[in-house]
């Protein structure tokens, strides 16, 4: 109130707020990434634009680790289920969160997700991320990494038109590289400099899942991410014997 | 096209704040947006403006402080140049990201009685 004569007028007084925008998602993620901890579950965020092959390259990892691992999906998309579908005719569990209009997953979505899928059981649940360049490297789900798929078909200068999904990404998989031979005009060395202008530890795998090329390396990087939490499962177990 | 929802979460924190300090209308919202944050300024104008009308927010622009992309070396050998290989060209080490991914609502303007 107007204390210089009481009048009753409103005063207009500044409020310092200093907080992320999305605080709110950052603390469900926080909370997811907990339980995944918790649980000894590796989670792998995969991105990409629509059509990169990021549902090819989970079949082709279905196949080669399905039998040995305990593998899981949640897979977003605008509509339908069909990628879900897709995942678990190859072997593992899968779950679709239809977002209606929403151009990517966020934390609350990957949430409920879990709460259909048995993900306490998982030694890896993949994350397909809504086919989008661009929305999906805001939100963080909880994930232990990020994983972008780019295929050589989206051009060499795909990174330097999109780089902000390249700077907190773990790998890239440059999909479909079998098809390299008929595009004359993409160079896969011109794709890989251009992802170390925008991805500070550039760590690439060039991949044709389809025709399971790179899969091998593919599997053995995840393995790499996963092993820690691995060995300190055994090492706690050990420790109780 | 991801500028509405962050706008909802936006909205969710202002109103939280608008009724911690008793307000009855908020003034002017300060948000700083670096250009490597992944949101589009335009369309985080044009969301909020869609948004504002009629909430406490009605009468109150927004004003967005951009911030530029800057990566740096970790042991301190300078920036890296625009659109040069995210390493350190003295000592390679991978670059550290030193501002530019901010998406914060820094203040807010309050009308309070």
């Amino acid at each position: 109130m107007c204390v210089t004569c009481g009048c009753g007028d409103t005063d207009i007084v500044p409020v310092p707020v200093h907080e992320r925008i999305l605080a709110n998602n950052d603390r469900v993620a926080r909370h997811n990434r907990e339980h995944f901890h918790d649980h000894h579950v590796t989670v792998v965020n995969l991105m990409g634009s629509p059509g990169s092959g990021k549902t090819a390259v989970l079949e082709a990892t279905a196949r080669q680790l399905g039998a040995d691992h305990r593998l899981g999906v949640l897979v977003g998309d605008l509509a339908t289920d069909n990628d879900a579908q897709r995942v678990r005719a190859a072997g593992i569990v899968a779950e679709a969160i239809t977002t209606g209009t929403a151009c990517h997953l966020d934390a609350e979505m990957v949430h409920k997700g879990l709460h259909r899928l048995p993900w306490r059981e998982l030694e890896y649940l993949f994350i397909e991320n809504v086919g989008n360049l661009v929305c999906p490297a805001v939100y963080d789900l909880g994930q232990d990494v990020n994983v972008v798929a780019l295929s050589v078909t989206e051009g060499e200068d795909k990174p330097l038109k999109y780089p902000t999904i390249f700077h907190k990404a773990d790998l890239v998989l440059i999909t479909k590289v079998d098809l390299l031979p008929v595009l004359k005009d993409i160079r896969l060395a011109k794709i890989v400099e251009n992802i170390s202008c925008v991805m500070p530890r550039p760590t690439v795998i060039p991949v044709a899942a389809t025709a399971g090329v790179g899969i091998d390396s593919w599997v053995r990087w995840l393995h790499g991410v996963g092993k820690p939490r691995a060995a300190q499962c055994a090492a706690a177990v050990s420790g109780v014997r | 096209m991801h500028e509405y929802s962050i706008v909802q979460a936006m909205f969710d924190t202002i109103e939280a704040t608008a009724r911690q300090n008793h307000a009855v209308a908020v003034k002017r919202v300060h948000v700083r947006v670096g250009s490597g944050a992944g949101v589009d300024v335009s369309l985080l104008r044009t969301a909020y403006d869609t948004f504002r009308v009629h909430t406490i927010c009605d009468d109150a622009p927004i004003e967005i402080e951009e911030i530029a992309l800057r990566w740096t070396c970790p042991d301190g050998h300078g920036d890296i140049a625009p659109g040069r290989p995210l390493s350190c060209p003295a000592c390679g080490r991978a670059a550290r990201l030193a501002e530019g991914d901010e998406l914060v609502l820094d203040r807010l303007e309050l009308e309070v009685p």
